[in-house]
């Protein structure tokens, strides 16, 4: 009997659990999966929240109840994994052997560690939209809010769904119309790259759509602390921006037991893994995905349900003893909610950056432009991630490798006009 | 692109600064790299930091952000904005020759 053992039982790792478990007979394989609750939050979710477009109970399931019945589930925190053993101990003291690891406990918040963050102030005048609480504390918050200084931060790269920080502001917007006091928000969004987005014909495109909404843009802004009392964001090198209330994405770390096992994780406790199968640098047996795997990519679950296809194919392969698979090409999608019903779409991967054209083919979906079409995507995607994403079944037409067709390639010689 | 003379050698920039290849980079071009970001002299701190970033990136293929930088190279993230005020990932990642750091997407 061959041991699988997959950490976390969010997106990554519940699809990834599915997916095996339809592959791998279950009299030859077991598989484990340890989370830490029972709680499944549909995350990209958490954007429409604080607007009251939607409820934390609604986009919140039991974690057990999206994985096959032939899957055992264990729930406690992870403490440390021990890599020369093979073997994961539980906090509940618990151990576990296993054959082959999947690492996919995703990213965790940290914002203890920018000063003042969490201190006077916090869930007062300083919210995140990144977590069920925080997003429910500020939909409140914003019902009540008489107008001000809104100002939207993130403190530091990487984190998850980079856009929504963005689709917060251009949301905002769209609600401040919608209650008739627009005129009486300032809207600022205060980040450390130094544009909008970091790829380039994105990062115009969206720097474009902040200005025609009236929504300034500080970049290359490094957060050392806030001042919730003061109402004040301080850079390190001593810039400030005032605010009435502030929604701040905190500095996001891997999970706390990475740094508990040695030789797993780098500095912030993401695990360095091949950029194309997937396999962990740590082990030939440890494997990771999602948002707890240190690569050149987004943190998204696009990316997280694109990389699933390759992982599952490669544990086969790791337990067959053949070569693996290095076919995953860094493919990411993200709609971006630009307020009013409409919606953009950009797709990229390792190499190709997000361009205009259609996805996933000529006739599909608009790229970078807003559409309604975009906007019943989005919405439309909350269903498919119960019902096909989690369960792990294919889409037609939807393929883990990003579509080369349909995408409108700069010439030559417009690239070499962005360039100068 | 522009061609520059650092320590009598032609070198290739991109047009944020940065020296096309690393691996023409040397030591003694460095501190004409500094001058250019308004950094005069090269201090120990500053070489403390310009040789971790590197290292770092000959081990990883590219450069530590301030936060693993803050965390990593003996350097707080106050002194490192103390000797790199304009970003010091960005600015010492120049200085070290090495391409601009990814940050992340
Ligand atoms: C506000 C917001 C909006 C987003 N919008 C989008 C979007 O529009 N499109 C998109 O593609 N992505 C979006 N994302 C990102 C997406 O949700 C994540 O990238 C995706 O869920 C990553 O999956 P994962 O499996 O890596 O991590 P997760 O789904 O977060 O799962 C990690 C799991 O590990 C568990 N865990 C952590 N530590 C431990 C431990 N020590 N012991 C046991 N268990 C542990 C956690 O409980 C969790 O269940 C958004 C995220 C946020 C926060």
């Amino acid at each position: 009997m061959k041991r699988i053992v997959i950490l976390g039982g969010g997106t990554g790792g519940t699809l990834t659990a599915n997916r095996l478990r339809r592959v791998l007979p279950a009299d030859e394989t077991s598989i484990v999966v340890v989370d830490q609750d029972d709680v499944h939050v549909y995350q990209p979710g958490l954007l429409f929240v604080p607007f009251g477009l939607t409820h934390p109970d609604d986009i919140t399931r039991s974690r057990r109840r999206q994985l096959h019945r032939d899957i055992e589930c264990r729930t406690s925190p992870v403490d440390r994994v021990d890599l020369d053993a093979d073997t994961v101990h539980l906090a509940d003291g618990a151990t576990l052997p296993y054959d082959v690891l999947v690492v996919a406990t995703g990213a965790s918040l940290a914002p203890e560690e920018t000063e003042g963050l969490t201190g006077p102030g916090w869930m007062e005048k300083v919210f995140t939209f990144y977590t069920p609480d925080g997003a429910s504390a500020l939909a409140e918050r914003l019902t009540f809010f008489p107008g001000g200084r809104l100002v939207v931060n993130v403190v530091e790269m990487p984190i998850k769904c980079p856009v929504a920080p963005l689709e917060f502001c251009f949301l905002a917007d769209w609600y401040f119309q919608e209650l008739g006091i627009r005129d009486r928000v300032q809207l600022t969004y205060v980040t450390p790259l130094d544009g909008a987005f970091t790829k380039p014909v994105a990062s115009a495109a969206l720097g474009g759509m902040l200005e025609a909404r009236g929504i300034e843009l500080v970049t290359e802004f490094n957060t050392g602390s806030v001042d919730g009392e003061g109402g004040r964001l301080v850079s390190w090198d001593d810039r400030e921006v005032p605010f009435d209330l502030a929604v701040v994405v905190p500095v996001h770390n891997g999970a706390a037991y990475v740094a508990n096992s040695p030789g797993l994780g780098d500095e912030l406790g993401f695990v360095p893994t091949d950029e194309h199968t997937l396999q962990s640098k740590a082990r030939p047996n440890i494997f990771a995905i999602g948002d707890a795997a240190a690569l050149p990519i987004s943190k998204a679950g696009s990316v997280t349900h694109f990389e699933g296809e390759v992982l599952v194919e490669n544990i086969q392969r790791f337990l067959a003893g053949r070569s693996l698979d290095a076919s995953y090409d860094g493919h990411a999608n993200c709609f971006i909610e630009t307020g009013f019903q409409k919606a953009m779409l950009i797709d990229f991967n390792y190499e190709t950056e997000p361009l205009p054209g259609h996805y996933p083919g000529r006739h599909g979906l608009p790229l970078l432009k807003e559409s309604r079409l975009n906007h019943l995507g989005k919405l439309l995607f909350q269903s498919f991630y119960w019902h096909s994403l989690l369960p792990g079944h294919d889409l037609p037409g939807i393929s883990s490798a990003m579509p080369a067709q349909g995408k409108d390639r700069p010439r030559a010689d417009q690239k070499e006009a962005r360039a100068s | 692109m522009t061609t520059t003379t650092l320590a009598g050698m032609e070198i290739e920039l991109d047009d944020e600064g940065f020296i096309v290849d690393p691996e023409r980079w040397t030591e003694a071009m460095a501190a004409d790299l500094a001058r250019h970001e308004g950094i005069d002299p090269l201090t120990d701190r500053h070489w403390q930091v310009v040789r971790f970033m590197r290292c770092e990136y000959e081990a990883k293929g590219s450069g530590p952000t301030v936060r693993v930088l803050g965390k990593t190279s003996g350097v707080s993230v106050k002194e490192l904005y103390q000797l790199f005020p304009r970003g010091p990932a960005k600015i010492a990642a120049k200085i070290a020759g090495i391409p601009k750091p990814r940050g992340c997407i």
